[in-house]
């Protein structure tokens, strides 16, 4: 070898248990003399010391562990050279438990070899495996039969293989490369051609790999700068990210999504190089300066302006599921694109897929269990940049994280790409997100709908427990809420007004206008005012009418003679010797409510009963099904 | 972008995804050829500052030229150099003069790690370990957990894939960064020859008492580690010499051979 940067392929062996990946691995080894002195001897020594016969896997099974329980446990990746180039080998074990083993392995791969064993024909693991490697985007496949020996190097046998499992990859899309008759025991077609099976006139298995290409990164493609992070150690205000697609050049104008704010490259910056780099390609990690000092994080993705990423909330998705814990309709996930990191809920499972068949397997389901594969669709709680896997890989795929682990890994697909728009190019701010945000997307990341629920009754009436128990419940449940009453607005915002007609009207208008504020923000607001007068109330309905804010009238109903029994504060008692005047129900009336949406009357029901009439009330109101979807949906692109 | 490209980028976003997740992290630095790539690529990672501390643990047994090189570095790169000993240990008497390799490597390189993360709470020390070097290395991710008693437990180990890392970590608990994964031997030299990153004298082959020319492969402590036999005198050599040696590189480092599976069960216990 006398090139000193010899080309590098990286290479999964994959295929069911006990078809021979290992012993291939290890064939490979021998034969193309890539391991380290010493190795076979001490392997041999180990076998003789335990009394068992020398195999070629044990040259990988390097931990005692593997070599007791006679699998292997995890993904090993080591290298071996051939005079064409060097490989780095990932062994993907078969065993069903290590699934997420061999996707680690896999998912970085440029090259595969499938093994299946010719005496045993396809198995479960075989197409699971395949159907793997086609979400895993490896285009370049060997099938190896394997045991081939054991089946007289039977034509017949092998042909069979190849038609019925070819028929398989075909479905998935994956072109094999090249079926190929080996014995992995005994070297046939390995490395050096077999003269047991003449008639097979293809190349051996290590021949064959050195026909494939490594992976090209997609310089020609879409230019996608991943923002891992913002640096400031010095005078300069650096982004740090890696190019995943496309090329950079320096005065290349810029749109980070989401978010679609613009900036220009100002420089490329790489320490101790003779000259600052003036472009950079796919693949590399780069850090660069902008020439406008615009607001810019981890996560948002550098496209150019004319072919950006699509910046959406919801998504499609081919899917396989690692964890212990099915996948659940309309459960919250952590899901990670890139550098991204979002809350989104499984809103659709379209259909799993059955890996013998590819069929979708009977019936709705409502989960995706450990090892299965489906499509399904996601919904952010806020808005993410993200491709079709087949436009731009890195930034088309995403994983599942759950405790703190990997769970899950989905390409996406049929994603819509916006048109560049003459006038959005030119006016470089114009977009839908740069707008006001929708009372939806708020909604959507509360989980749920402001509203306000305006307790109207009686002093003592029960209004202000009511209202602090709900808020208490509400709390508990994840919703956002608070209590507007009189203590806490008549200290601050209304300190100016007495307790005249006039000033109590004002009051209460001011008491609407800002529940109706704080709803629009996302709260569900819970309001605690005597509020006696009709026309009073009625105006704040039409205050968040107007607004689009949903109304909750709630009055509560206790009469007057319980309520001053009751009189906890005493008024009453203050109001009948004439110490408080225009007490409502005393010396002012009140106006009961002639059609509100929930009664209250907590002389008969009690208490804790009412907070169930509320909660369940407040729990179908504020719900982000069904309405806030429709709405949503408009505001997509 | 050829091969050292890649490896390059690659592990400049291992080191910025690493500084990301954890804001309280250390690098160990045994000086070593791999170490001295680590702070080079820390340096790009990070356009030429290291923002975080570099430790070494110091065994008392390192050779005189380690020391000498260290403090040399340490200025030319401007580390926030931490260097801590298991001085407990040494006091109990422990050393290669009377206890054997595993005993040693494990009081004054593991525990002593195990007393300086107590210290300083760091949620992850960034490594220099490669899959080439040690069959059980060949399985460790980029991201590798590790437990409250720094057991690595390769029979659970979290996925890993599209460049999604494990970053969650208990009270107590770690995450080991392994920006060199990929990288092999050759790569490290390559490198360290494109970049012309300062390493220590002792690589080279020099001429021994017997006349016969040695070099060192590996650097450890100086009673158990031995040079092997080399005419390699540069970088350039060093290649070509490994581009045909089936040596393996830690033929010269005796705690691996002292018995079976000496390395498993030292990696076990928290080695790195």
């Amino acid at each position: 070898m006398t090139n000193s940067e010899l080309e590098n392929l990286k290479l999964v062996v994959v295929g069911h248990v006990d078809h021979g990946k290992s012993t291939l691995i290890g064939r490979i080894f021998y034969d193309t003399d890539s391991l380290p002195l010493g190795k076979v001897e001490a392997i041999k020594k180990a076998c003789a010391a335990e009394g068992m016969e020398f195999e070629y896997a044990f040259l990988l099974d390097a931990l005692l562990e593997e070599q007791e329980q006679n699998i292997t446990i995890d993904t090993t990746q080591i290298h071996f050279r051939t005079p064409r180039r060097e490989y780095v080998i990932i062994d993907a074990p078969g065993h069903k438990e290590f699934l997420k083993n061999m996707v680690t392995g896999a998912a970085r791969a440029e090259a595969a070899i499938l093994l299946i064993d010719a005496s045993e024909g396809v198995r479960e693991q075989s197409r699971r495996h395949g159907l793997l490697l086609s979400l895993l985007n490896i285009r370049q496949v060997i099938v190896a039969v394997n045991k081939m020996d054991l089946t007289g190097y039977s034509r017949d046998v092998f042909e069979r293989l190849k038609l019925e499992y070819g028929a398989y990859l075909e479905k998935l899309g994956v072109k094999a490369g090249r079926f190929i008759p080996i014995s992995a025991k005994l070297g046939e077609n390995v490395v050096r051609r077999s003269d047991k099976m003449p008639w097979y006139d293809g190349p051996a298995v290590v021949e064959a790999l050195d026909l494939f290409l490594p992976t090209s990164t997609q310089s020609h493609g879409p230019l996608r700068l991943v923002v891992q992070d913002i640096y400031r150690f010095d005078h300069r205000r650096i982004i740090a990210g890696r190019l995943e697609s496309g090329t950079l050049r320096v005065g290349d104008e810029l749109v980070f999504v989401p978010d679609q704010k613009r900036s220009k490259v100002a420089s490329i910056e790489r320490w101790h190089a003779e000259l600052p780099p003036s472009q950079a390609q796919a693949g590399e990690s780069v850090a660069i300066t902008l020439e406008e000092q615009i607001f810019v994080e981890r996560g948002q993705v550098a496209c150019h302006v004319s072919a950006p990423a699509v910046e959406t909330r919801e998504w499609k998705a081919t899917l396989f599921w690692l964890g212990s814990e099915p996948m659940r309709l309309n459960q919250n996930y952590e899901v990670r694109i890139g550098t991204q990191k979002v809350q989104a809920r499984l809103t659709q499972i379209e259909k799993v897929l059955d890996s013998q068949t590819l069929e979708p397997a009977l019936g709705a389901r409502s989960e995706v269990a450990r090892h299965e594969v489906a499509v399904i669709r996601l919904r952010a709680k806020r808005p993410v940049a993200v491709d079709n896997v087949d436009v731009v890989t890195p930034t088309g795929r995403f994983v599942i994280f759950d405790g703190g682990r990997i769970v899950g890994g989905g390409v996406v697909s049929d994603l819509v790409y916006p048109r560049a728009r003459a006038s959005d190019v030119v006016s470089g701010n114009i977009s839908w997100t740069e707008g006001e945000i929708a009372r939806e997307e708020r909604a959507e990341l509360f989980g749920h709908l402001g509203a306000v629920y305006w307790f109207t009754g009686l002093s003592g009436s029960g209004k202000s427990t009511l209202a602090t128990g709900l808020e208490r419940l509400l709390h508990r449940r994840g919703i956002h809420c608070y209590v507007l009453d009189g203590d806490n607005l008549r200290h601050g915002l209304c300190s100016d007004l007495g307790f005249s007609e006039k000033d109590r009207a004002e009051n209460i208008r001011r008491a609407g206008e800002v529940a109706k504020l704080m709803a629009e923000a996302g709260l569900v607001v819970l309001t605690s005012f005597i509020s006696p007068f009709r026309a009073d109330r009625q105006r704040v309905r039409e205050i968040c009418a107007a607004a689009g804010v949903p109304f909750v009238e709630v009055y509560v109903s206790t009469p007057l003679e319980e309520c001053e029994k009751r009189d906890p504060k005493g008024l009453y008692k203050r109001a009948r010797a004439g110490e408080i005047p225009h007490f409502t129900g005393i010396e002012s009336p009140y106006e009961r409510p002639l059609a509100p949406e929930i009664t209250l009357p907590t002389h008969e029901v009690p208490l804790e009963e009412c907070l169930a009439i509320l909660l369940r009330d407040v729990q179908k109101k504020v719900s982000v099904s069904g309405t806030a979807r429709t709405g949503l949906e408009a505001a997509m692109i | 972008m050829n091969r050292l490209d890649k490896l390059e980028s690659d592990s400049v976003s291992i080191f910025r995804e690493a500084y990301h997740a954890f804001k309280d992290l250390a690098m160990p630095w045994s000086m070593g050829k791999d170490s001295n790539v680590l702070i080079w690529l820390a340096k790009r990672a990070f356009c030429g500052h290291i923002p975080f501390p570099v430790l070494h643990i110091d065994t008392t047994y390192e050779f005189p030229e380690m020391y000498e090189f260290r403090d040399w570095a340490a200025k030319e790169h401007g580390l926030n150099l931490i260097v801590w000993i298991n001085k407990e240990a040494r006091e109990r008497g422990i050393g290669y003069e009377t206890h054997d390799p595993v005993t040693v490597t494990h009081e004054l390189k593991t525990v002593a790690l195990q007393q300086v993360m107590a210290k300083y709470k760091w949620k992850a020390l960034i490594t220099g370990i490669r899959r080439d070097e040690d069959p059980t290395r060949a399985k460790e991710r980029y991201f590798s957990p590790r437990n409250a008693d720094f057991e690595w437990d390769y029979r659970d180990q979290p996925p890993e894939f599209w460049n999604q890392f494990t970053t969650d970590v208990g009270e107590g608990e770690h995450v080991r960064v392994q920006p060199l994964l990929d990288w092999t031997e050759l790569d490290i030299w390559r490198y360290i020859e494109r970049e012309k990153i300062p390493i220590p004298s002792m690589y080279f082959a020099r001429t021994g008492p017997d006349g016969r020319k040695r070099r060192f492969r590996s650097l450890g402590c100086h009673p158990i580690t031995h040079p092997v036999e080399s005419e390699a005198e540069t970088i350039a050599d060093i290649i070509r010499e490994l581009q045909v040696t089936k040596v393996s590189e830690r033929a010269g480092r005796a705690q691996d051979h002292h018995e079976r599976n000496a390395m498993q069960k030292l990696r076990a216990k928290g080695f790195m």
